[in-house]
């Protein structure tokens, strides 16, 4: 790794080098090699099965707690091997924090207690309101639940509980935020309301986001990248590039069939 | 459907119809015929046993055959402290396996818990009570209502092992993810998040398997034995309801008779509203 190398790997947070996942004996994606760049949105695009959100899983490691599912190659928060290095995978998923697919709000916890149950049970309650009140801020939707924080979260609408999930996860003040099809399950008024949120927080964070929605990484994303599976079914990395660039002038024929709708 | 329309096709249609009809008629009277029967046999039960319950018969003793009034209290009592052993001692049992069975429930030992759980639930009851005959009442020459309590346990312990491991398994992936992502151990993921999840479908299945026990009759016949007085230490022998209907039911005397129908009544009345709680707990609270 010469100079300029090492210069650019500080202020990219988080990185992967050649990265291979599988389920069992089934390779879901081989040899992706991604930066992720500090205050932006990273869009990882492609059509079903092409392993967008494998990758997103293996960046918490969350991959991983399937049977048989495992992962080989490198992962590197700032500059330290998650798989290969004294970082326990709590430690990892605090720093990298996760929004799921389908909101998952903690059936049995209040709006409060979903907000701050990856905090630290001994923090004292007048910090832990503090704290939470700051992320529901963040994921604007401190001023629609600041009357009713002690009520179960599956009072909540499902953007509303979207959003929960987003503050729970801003709680412990990650460096990264993971996103994985975080509109998919959502109306359209909710997606949006994601989507600028999305475009407010990565002034402060690291934000990785899946998407098989083309205009949604269009709308929201500083960075692409396209994957795509090939004949085997193995998802790889076709390109990466500034997201206009991708859009535009993309350097790979597939990527430009599928961003021109000719499949996918 | 108006008169105008082709015979041939009206009458297809027609025939269609009525084989749906009678298809929802037959299963619907199936459906029926058996929850007409329970509300037979509580209908039955409830005029036969009505006329001997009053207050004595759940507040005194039994009295000596012949003699009118007395009560069964002592059974109920007795048939309460022995479920309620049964539970303590079951309850963790299950609940452990059966959270053990959800988390790691992969490879060929949990397969084998759970294929001789099903098993175990299998086996009749009298052999059960036969079981705990032999292991805890005939070494020491001497019948107790643990011994009862232990057979119950085991009558238990499949119900309670499933249901807590189906509880557990239906907490959606999405939950425990969730809880793993946010950087919680594994212990705090299963303990604070997925089982408190899993709490109201736990809580039937423990009450389900007490209505389940708390009829049974025939464990009890070589075990708690029964008893004419009070009695509230457990390795002594001690009343219980289900003996006390066996008992009065096969007597001569019309009002040891009466009393069995009561206990009977009693009986299902316990089972009823273990059965309504059991529902109760499962439904939400917002739609309660």
């Amino acid at each position: 790794m010469n100079e300029a190398d090492n210069a650019k790997a500080v202020d990219v947070p988080l990185r992967v080098a050649g990265l291979s996942a599988y389920y069992g004996a089934r390779q879901a994606v081989a040899d992706v090699s991604m930066a992720f760049v500090p205050n932006s949105v990273t869009a990882l695009m492609g059509p079903s099965g092409c392993g967008k959100t494998t990758i997103l899983r293996c960046l918490n490691r969350i991959h991983e707690i399937l049977p048989g599912a495992y992962a080989r190659g490198q992962v590197l928060l700032g500059g330290e091997d998650v798989y290969d290095s004294g970082m326990s995978v709590i430690e990892l998923r605090r720093r990298v924090g996760m929004v799921f697919q389908r909101a998952n709000p903690f059936p049995t916890l209040s709006i409060l207690g979903n907000v701050t149950a990856g905090l630290s049970r001994r923090l004292p309650a007048g910090e832990k309101l503090r704290m939470a009140e700051k992320a529901l801020r963040s994921a604007a939707l401190w001023e629609e639940v600041k009357d009713k924080l002690h009520k179960p979260a599956s009072a909540l609408s499902g953007g509303q509980q979207q959003r929960l999930c987003i503050a729970r996860a801003l709680a412990v003040e990650p460096e990264v935020l993971l996103m994985d099809e975080p509109t998919s399950s959502l109306d359209p008024i909710s997606t949006l309301s994601i989507e600028e949120l999305m475009t407010v927080l990565a002034a402060e964070y690291a934000i990785v986001v899946v998407t098989h929605n083309m205009q949604q990484a269009a709308r929201v994303s500083k960075y692409s990248a396209f994957m795509l599976a090939d004949e085997t079914g193995v998802g790889r990395l076709i390109e990466m590039d500034e997201t206009t660039r991708i859009f535009t002038k993309p350097s790979d024929r597939r990527t430009e069939d599928y961003i021109t709708g000719r499949f996918g | 459907m108006t008169p105008e329309r082709a015979a041939p096709v009206k009458s297809k249609v027609g025939l269609r119809h009525t084989t749906s009809i009678a298809g929802t008629f037959l299963t619907a009277a199936c459906a029926s015929i058996g929850a007409i029967s329970l509300l037979c046999i509580l209908g039955y039960v409830a005029v036969q046993g009505f006329r001997a319950i009053d207050i004595a018969f759940v507040t005194a003793l039994p009295v000596p055959a012949g003699e009118s009034g007395g009560g069964v209290a002592n059974g109920i009592v007795g048939t309460a402290i022995t479920v309620g052993l049964a539970v303590i001692i079951a309850t963790p049992i299950g609940l452990l396996s059966g959270l053990f069975l959800a988390l790691f429930g992969r490879g060929w030992f949990p397969e084998v818990v759970r294929f001789l759980s099903d098993v175990l639930s299998g086996i009749p009851s009298i052999a059960i009570g036969l079981f705990a005959y032999g292991l805890l009442v005939a070494p020491f020459r001497h019948f107790s209502a643990l011994a009862a309590s232990f057979a119950f346990a085991l009558l238990m312990l499949p119900l309670i092992l499933r249901t807590s491991e189906e509880a557990v398994r239906s907490v959606p992936r999405a939950v425990r993810e969730g809880a793993l992502a946010l950087g919680l151990s594994e212990l705090s993921a299963t303990m604070r998040i997925v089982v408190p999840a899993a709490r109201p479908a736990i809580i039937t299945g423990l009450l389900l398997a007490i209505a389940r026990v708390t009829g049974e009759t025939a464990p009890l016949l070589f075990t708690a034995f029964g008893s004419q007085f009070w009695e509230l230490n457990p390795t002594q022998p001690m009343a219980q309801l289900p003996l006390q209907v066996f008992t009065y039911a096969i007597s001569s005397y019309r009002s040891w008779h009466e009393q069995a129908w009561a206990g009977a009544l009693l009986l299902i009345l316990a089972v009823l509203v273990l059965n309504i709680l059991a529902r109760v707990v499962l439904t939400p609270r917002s739609q309660r």
